[in-house]
Formats: C-alpha cells, sequence, structure tokens
C-alpha cells in the first residue's frame, strides 16, 4: 500500500512540476516567473522526500535541506534586483 | 495502521502540493496566483513531511527528526518570500508604496 501511494504523491508531484514550468515560460511579469521558480524549488523538496521514502535512504533529506536553503536565498535575490536593481548595496 | 497512517498523509500531501500548482496556473492575476503556492504547497509539502516522519521513526533506528528541521524551514521562509515577490510585483506595476527605505 506505501508503495502504490508513494508512485501516486510521486505522479502528482511531477505533475505539479510541469504545471510550475508552463508558468515559468509563459508567466507575463518577472514577478510570475519568480514566484514559479519559488513554486518548482518546494516541489523538489517534496520529490526528494518522496525518493528517500520509496528507497528506504535518509541521505536525500540533506540535499532537501539544502534545496530549500538555496532557493530561499535565490528567491530573495531575484526578488531584491527586481525591486532596487541591485542586489548586494 | 500506521503504514495506512503513512499512505494517508502521502496522499494529502500529494493532493495539496498539485492543487497548488493549478491555482498557480488557472489564477487570473499574481496577487491571486501568490495564494496557492504559498499555502497549499506548503501544507503539502508539509504533509509529506509528516509521513516521512512517520516512516522512518518506524523504522527501528528512533524517532526521525531530520524533516522537522526542514518543515520549520520551509513553513517559515514560505510567507517571507511571498512577501517579497509581492513587493516586487507592486513596484512592477507602479503601485508600490516606497516608504523610503
Amino acid at each position: 500500500m506505501l508503495k502504490i501511494s508513494v508512485t501516486i504523491a510521486l505522479g502528482c508531484i511531477a505533475a505539479a512540476l510541469v504545471l510550475n514550468f508552463w508558468r515559468l515560460v509563459r508567466g507575463p511579469s518577472p514577478a510570475d516567473r519568480i514566484l514559479a521558480l519559488d513554486t518548482m524549488y518546494i516541489n523538489t523538496v517534496a520529490l526528494l522526500v518522496l525518493l528517500g521514502i520509496r528507497l528506504n535512504l535518509t541521505v536525500y533529506f540533506e540535499a532537501a535541506l539544502l534545496i530549500a536553503l538555496m532557493g530561499f536565498v535565490g528567491t530573495v535575490a531575484l526578488c531584491k534586483y527586481l525591486l532596487r536593481g541591485d542586489i548586494i548595496e | 495502521m500506521l503504514e495506512f497512517l503513512t499512505a494517508f498523509f502521502l496522499l494529502l500531501g500529494g493532493a495539496f502540493a498539485l492543487i497548488g500548482s493549478i491555482g498557480l496556473v488557472r489564477l487570473p492575476d499574481l496577487f491571486m496566483r501568490l495564494h496557492g503556492p504559498t499555502k497549499a504547497t506548503t501544507l503539502g509539502v508539509g504533509g509529506i513531511l509528516i509521513a516521512s516522519m512517520l516512516h522512518f521513526s518506524t523504522q527501528g533506528n528512533g524517532l526521525s527528526l531530520h524533516e522537522v528541521l526542514v518543515t520549520l524551514f520551509l513553513f517559515t521562509t514560505a510567507p517571507v518570500s511571498a512577501y517579497l515577490v509581492a513587493r516586487a510585483m507592486l513596484h512592477l506595476s507602479g503601485k508600490g508604496v516606497n516608504r523610503g527605505d
């Protein structure tokens, strides 16, 4: 039962990533693209955790934590660039 | 029983993440689109992390607390990034309140 539900959840997250990518390509404004990238990294964290459950390995948590950290820094840097035209003043 | 609970949280998490991304694609303007990822997707990832915590805590290696770190980090940074994206959009549309910071 666990295996089936992990597979279904992986399918859901993969579909979510495709939808996010569509918004990333289409997005009328740069803010939409930043939002799409932000959602993509959150979904990637979920994907890595699901892979850890599926393969029964705890190594993937470190990767998930790193992606969460770097994704947040990236979002802040991109928004800062839009707001001020500069990242480090 | 625990396996059933784990599967339930996995399905809940996957469904909420998908709903958040559908919201990101379907809603008409950015300020509405912000709601999908910041609320539904964060909740979905939270559900998947709870399922992972249940799964690895019952493997015989004691309590698994790696997920708490990821959850805490994601739940504290999601509102901050949403706020920054909203401010960037206000700035772009020229309606922003510039408070001179």
